[in-house]
């Protein structure tokens, strides 16, 4: 049961991550980071069976810190649309040194 | 004042006026101070009569521009048009004359007072210095040295010399610097020059002296480029610093080989362990301390700053570059005579330096015209006299030459001074623009000024060894000492570069005898040219020659007095006028025990018949040299400079000092320069350091380097989410593999 929830859950990090690299549509960008999250917190639980409790408790904060996150996440790519009227991140490079 | 007297037993002078010898220094220190404060207030607030408030006025006329040139003493007054006569002094200069000699006149007071403290304390205080200790100044690691003064008789002689000495010249230049906008200046710096000059020599350790070495090098320094705005001037004081540093790069040497090898810096520490050295060590330590010597004392390789510094006023040459710094070298010599007796190499290499010394100098002030050179040249002969004197052990005698030759030196710098004074006044009055220091230009001044010229015949005397003047005595015991060390010595005994060592020091002898006859010609010319024969001054020059002030003559005076009876402070068995040998006994203490080392442990005597015979050539010698001058020199046929020939021959070679200016710019300056210039700047600094380091890897490099960096900065999200996979990976690849 560990192994397949194990494995899963990596399959699921690693669509994340691919999510995160490839697209550009910033909302899709942030599921991407919602969907990697997810994932260790499918990790967390799978482990709670061997080593107790703990893992689980965590994956309270986890979501906790993710529900804010998306809150503000939310609010900036708003802003951006705002300013911008697009959410296409190749085109927001005000970070460039 | 906290003070802790030397270990053990109470000194028998710590009760008396002796535990205030911390003021001598201090008085001529609070002189430097109060006419230093002065002299800055008359800078920043130039008052309306002061003629220092237009600095520039005095170098505006083409006059004055031409006198300073031609290397003139005195610079003019401020005054100009047709007011030439009034004096125009500073604002403060009332407040100076009392200052600046006044503090002297303590010091000289006090030491005076020391002094017979000294002589009633009796035998027990005669036979270990008194020395206060003020606060730990270097406690580094092993290395302790005290601020501590030390008072023996050495220190006392030479306490006395300077306090006294140095109070008539300062007197003296009341009158002569009276008109100088920076008077308060100049008596600072003078009162300065003696502060250092009396820590030097109440030092109670080579580093405490060393502090007044150094001291009295930059007062000289100050004082020679004290006209500074010309620029011979300022490039005659440089030049003596630089040399002086040659110098003290030895005696720093000297002192680290000391501490290396006997972990003390005290005189009296390195007293009592001397012996312990090994033998070489000892005479490397001598060595250096020696180069230190040369260079502060003016001998052979370091001698050519000293006829520079007679770019300073005339009473600087008198007290520092003829009386008192100079004779440094001879005082350190005297001081570690428990080093010096123990090494006869480098005793007799002190000895043939001071000889050739003595002898190249004498030659060549033979042919110098500025009277001012003839005497500096003088000055650096009569140097290496007291070298031979205490390089061949006569420590006494040496100490005592130098005691004689502060008097007379001083007296005949002074009387100079009064002539140049005198000479360009008489200038200033006409316009004239001839040079006030030419001996060419002189001639007859005896008529205008009798007691200068009185006096410098004294001192002429004095100089030249005749009975009964000071320098007789003087130089007489120091070549009667190199005949008798000859002899019987432990410098006879050794080898000096392969020679044997009781050659070395019969040919030292007869140079001796070389330079004691060109001193008495050079002498005797300088007398007749300037004071004998038709006045060459000019017309109307003439009416306005006439002699210094009291204040100028009433020093001289006191030191034609000494001049005439120095002798009697060391008078020899053999001319049993009064009290024999007072110095011989007053320094027993001090450096006996040194002296008794190199004579191997008896008193050097010498019969009746050999010692009298040695005075008889000694005086015959300096008698042919004046009659020589007399008969050969004729002021009947001198000219005026601006009519005389350039030298031929020889004499040319003489009169261009040998050309040793020239060669050690040749051969030393020109290099340094061009490898400075060449190498150093354009190489180094511009090319190394300015084009590869700055330029190159400071500038170039960073450039390039950040625009990479720059690069990576695109602002694209994605780019930096694909950067931190990829390093996350990479990171877990390393683990991983591992």
């Amino acid at each position: 049961m560990l192994a397949e929830a194990l494995f899963f859950s990596a399959v699921l990090f690693t669509i994340g991550v691919v999510g995160v690299l490839t697209r550009r549509n910033a909302i899709i960008v942030f599921m991407c980071v919602e969907l990697m999250l997810n994932a260790v917190n499918l990790t967390f639980v799978a482990f709670s069976q061997i080593y107790g409790v703990a893992g689980q408790v965590f994956v309270f904060f986890v979501m906790t810190v993710a529900a804010a996150e998306a809150a503000v996440g939310l609010a900036i790519i708003i802003a951006l649309f705002r300013h911008r009227q697009t959410v296409n991140l190749q085109n927001v490079n005000l970070l460039k040194g | 004042m906290l003070l802790q007297e030397a270990a053990g037993a109470v000194h028998p002078l710590s009760g008396t006026i002796a535990r205030w010898m911390w003021l001598l220094p201090l008085l001529p220190l609070l002189g430097f101070v109060l006419n230093g404060l002065l002299s800055i207030v008359s800078a920043y607030h130039p008052g309306t009569s002061d003629p220092g408030a237009q600095p520039h006025d005095m170098h505006a006329s083409p006059e004055e521009r031409h006198e300073t040139h031609s290397g003139h003493d005195v610079t003019g007054s401020g005054a100009h048009g047709d007011d030439h006569h009034v004096v125009v002094r500073h604002r403060f200069a009332a407040l100076t004359t009392i200052i600046g000699p006044g503090v002297m006149v303590l010091a000289f007071v006090l030491a005076a007072a020391i002094f017979f403290a000294m002589r009633n304390a009796g035998e027990a205080a005669l036979h270990a210095p008194f020395i206060q200790r003020y606060y730990e100044w270097m406690p580094v690691g092993d290395l302790h040295v005290d601020a501590a003064f030390q008072l023996d008789q050495l220190s006392m002689v030479m306490i006395l010399v300077i306090t006294g000495v140095g109070m008539l010249i300062h007197f003296f230049s009341v009158g002569y610097m009276q008109e100088d906008p920076s008077y308060p200046r100049y008596f600072a710096y003078l009162n300065l020059f003696v502060a250092f000059m009396l820590v030097l020599v109440m030092g109670a350790s080579y580093p405490v002296m060393f502090v007044g070495w150094e001291g009295v090098g930059l007062c000289s320094y100050l004082l020679i480029g004290f006209w500074y705005l010309d620029k011979a001037n300022a490039d005659a004081g440089k030049k003596a610093f630089i040399m002086n540093r040659i110098g003290d790069f030895g005696f720093l040497i000297a002192m680290f080989m000391l501490f290396a090898n006997l972990g003390t810096l005290d005189f009296e520490g390195v007293r009592t362990q001397a012996t312990v050295l090994a033998p070489n060590v000892v005479t490397w330590i001598c060595l250096f301390f020696f180069l230190g010597c040369t260079g502060k004392s003016a001998q052979i390789p370091l001698y050519t700053w000293l006829p520079d510094a007679m770019a300073g006023p005339t009473p600087v040459s008198a007290l520092i570059h003829a009386a008192t710094m100079v004779t440094a070298g001879v005082y350190l010599i005297a001081r570690s005579s428990f080093l010096f007796s123990l090494s006869p190499v480098a005793s007799l290499t002190v000895v043939v330096i001071g000889a050739l010394t003595a002898v190249f100098a004498a030659s060549i002030g033979l042919k110098q015209w500025d009277i001012k050179k003839v005497l500096a040249y003088s000055t650096v002969s009569q140097l290496g006299y007291m070298f031979i004197g205490v390089g061949s052990g006569a420590y006494v005698s040496g100490v005592f030459h130098l005691v004689t030759h502060a008097f007379f030196k001083a007296l005949l710098f002074l009387g100079s001074g009064s002539v140049i004074f005198a000479m360009h006044r008489a200038y200033h009055a006409t316009h004239n623009e001839d040079d006030a220091q030419d001996m060419r230009n002189m001639g007859g001044l005896g008529r205008y000024m009798p007691r200068t010229f009185w006096l410098m015949l004294i001192a002429t005397l004095a100089i030249a060894g005749i009975f009964p003047f000071a320098g007789f005595f003087s130089k007489d015991a120091i070549l009667g000492s190199v005949f008798l060390r000859a002899r019987e010595s432990t410098l006879a005994e050794t080898h000096w570069l392969g020679i044997p060592g009781s050659i070395v020091l019969y040919a030292c002898y007869v140079l001796g005898l070389a330079a004691a006859f060109m001193t008495a010609v050079y002498m005797t010319r300088m007398l007749i040219y300037t004071f004998l024969g038709p006045n060459r001054t000019g017309e109307r020059e003439r009416d306005s020659l006439a002699e210094a002030p009291w204040i100028m003559t009433g020093p001289l005076l006191v030191l034609g007095v000494l001049s005439a009876i120095g002798g009697w402070l060391n008078l020899p068995e053999s001319v049993p006028l009064g009290r024999v040998g007072a110095l011989d006994r007053w320094l027993e203490p001090v450096v006996g025990q040194a002296t008794l080392r190199v004579t191997h442990g008896v008193a050097a005597e010498a019969s009746s018949t050999i010692e009298y015979s040695l005075i008889g050539a000694a005086t015959l010698i300096a008698l042919a040299g004046i009659v020589v001058a007399w008969l050969v020199l004729k002021p009947e046929n001198l000219v005026p400079k601006r009519e005389a020939k350039p030298e031929e021959g020889f004499e040319r070679v003489v009169a261009n000092k040998y050309y040793v200016d020239e060669i050690y710019d040749a051969g030393v300056v020109q290099p340094t320069v061009k490898v400075s210039r060449g190498l150093l700047w354009q190489g180094i600094d511009v090319g190394l350091i300015d084009d590869v380091m700055v330029k190159f890897f400071g500038t170039w490099i960073p450039r390039r380097v950040g625009w990479l960096g720059s690069q990576l900065q695109s602002g694209q999200v994605g780019t930096y989410a694909w950067v931190l996979v990829v390093g996350v990976l990479l990171v877990l690849g390393a683990f991983t593999i591992r």
